[in-house]
């Protein structure tokens, strides 16, 4: 079977400026850092990200990889407003498509589905149509004739996601208490690159955890980067929590500053 | 004993979830989870309650049920939720407002984003919280609807909004054009120091109540049990 195992930068050098990429996690939790840190190392521009937004998405702003975002937040969790984002934002420094949370999800299953969009029940009468002028209703077919908003498939040309464990096929396994939606993240796109705090065998994913914290499947899977600390430093539940010291030394350094040291892995 | 401040607020947002039944309690905020806890421990036994995380939890914190992020999205489409969030901007038909402020293209201040605000207001019944009455809070028009109020959810079919509660009193909506009404003020505050605090003008009952004292045993639940090192106090002074 395949051995899918590469570096971070063997995953990021087969993306292009111009993609739209995926990234997993939520707000300031186990997003994959050390994939988002070596996409930083490279010259990689003009990206379409699409997150429930963390520092991801902070430092690709500050170092002006955004040509667009699409996310209905950016948070770092226990530091509720995300200090490079907003400084991007206020400068108007790319293009955002603000939906709401719900509509984001079905926006990734509308994705690994393969249709081209997906009726929710969001976003009518709020301003997230006002702001997003492309987004269309449609009205249901049966009695109701009820009006919902069509969300359209969130395509992405890769996806960036961290779990606690991966075997070198690419199967993941999450050992925290929620798998936020990387499996739907990997689904929806054309590649998938996985960091892992380890890579095991096969075999020992049952020894982890029961079977249903296999979250990723590895026909969606191309690439599996063994990253130790690699979600640091949102949390990654249950190897660590997020490193508060080192989230407030990120959210009240000058980005240049920070970013010398942080882009070599040295953290703090 | 004499409740403070913060313990009346308790009561106020406790409130939002009597005679509720068997749905989710999502509050946003100290208070308002002091207030949910509350409310399950006295009189909305049937509450479900979260740890703010991935699991259901009872008063004392022992794991029921576990509601991960995408199952709690179909909660909140399911309709078997009440949850009271935050608000930056609020105006006199409930839009609220967490996103931005200033214009949406060009932001004077970037705060969070919608988050879950327009699936919230469309499916369950969502109220508020605001620690700070205020002229910036309570706003003539809001700068971005996140949340949908009244006047824009033209009668949709799970829109409701049943009360905002604030450091200065509890409002709702039950007025014939779902304008904002004061509905209580915690006691120790003037009708005057609410209008005066406020963008718009407020409906006004001919006699507003005070809302209500806490009883012995709620004051020593969120005393003793549901909030000993005081917390509440730093969200909400005397």
């Amino acid at each position: 079977m395949t051995d899918k195992t590469m570096t971070a930068d063997e995953a990021v050098s087969r993306l292009q400026s111009g993609m739209t990429l995926g990234i997993g996690g939520w707000g300031s939790r186990r997003k994959p850092m050390e994939l988002v840190r070596a996409l930083l190392r490279t010259g990689i521009t003009d990206l379409t990200v699409v997150s429930y937004g963390g520092p991801d998405v902070g430092m690709l702003a500050a170092a002006g990889r955004l040509r667009a975002l699409v996310a209905p937040f950016v948070t770092l969790d226990s530091i509720p407003l995300e200090p490079h984002y907003r400084a991007a934002r206020e400068s108007g420094a790319f293009a955002l498509t603000e939906i709401d949370e719900a509509m984001f999800m079905w926006g990734l299953h509308a994705a690994a589905n393969r249709l081209p969009f997906l009726p929710v029940r969001a976003g009518l009468g709020s301003d997230v149509m006002r702001v997003n002028p492309g987004l269309r209703t449609v009205t249901s077919p049966y009695d109701d004739g009820e009006t919902f908003v069509a969300v359209p498939a969130l395509r992405l040309d890769a996806a960036l996601v961290h779990v606690n464990r991966a075997d070198r096929q690419g199967n993941g396994q999450y050992l925290g208490p929620d798998p936020y939606f990387d499996d739907l993240f990997c689904e929806a796109a054309d590649a998938a690159y996985v960091s892992c705090e380890r890579v095991v065998g096969t075999a020992e994913f049952a020894k982890e955890g029961p079977p249903q914290s296999l979250l990723l499947k590895r026909h969606v899977v191309t690439g599996v980067v063994e990253a130790p600390g690699g979600a640091h430093f949102t949390s990654c539940a249950p190897d660590y929590g997020r490193d508060e010291d080192a989230q407030r030394a990120y959210a009240t350094t000058p980005w240049p500053e920070f970013a010398a040291k942080y882009l070599d892995g040295r953290t703090t | 004993m004499t409740a403070t401040r913060a313990e009346y607020c308790v009561i106020a947002c406790a409130e939002a979830w009597r005679d509720a039944g068997e749905i989710l309690a999502s509050p946003m905020g100290l208070i308002p989870s002091v207030g949910a806890r509350l409310a399950r421990l006295t009189f909305a036994p049937d509450l479900l309650l979260t740890d703010g995380e991935a699991m259901i939890v009872d008063a004392e914190g022992t794991v029921e049920g576990w509601l991960p992020y995408r199952q709690h999205l179909a909660l909140v489409t399911g309709g078997r939720r009440h949850v009271m969030m935050g608000a930056s901007q609020i105006d006199r038909y409930g839009n609220q407002n967490i996103s931005c402020i200033g214009d949406w293209e060009r932001p004077r201040r970037q705060l969070l984003g919608v988050r879950g605000a327009p699936v919230n207001t469309l499916n369950n019944p969502t109220s508020y919280w605001v620690p700070k009455h205020s002229r910036r809070v309570f706003v003539e028009k809001v700068d971005m609807v996140c949340g949908v109020g009244y006047d824009h959810a033209a009668g949709a079919r799970h829109h409701r909004i049943p009360r905002v509660v604030s450091d200065l009193g509890v409002f709702d909506f039950a007025t014939p054009d779902h304008s904002m009404r004061l509905a209580s003020l915690h006691p120790g505050v003037s009708v005057e120091q609410v209008t005066e605090a406020t963008g718009f003008p407020l409906s006004l009952p001919s006699e507003v109540p005070y809302t209500r004292e806490p009883t012995a045993q709620e004051l020593k639940l969120i005393r003793e049990v549901l909030d000993p090192a005081g917390a509440r106090a730093r969200e909400v002074a005397v």
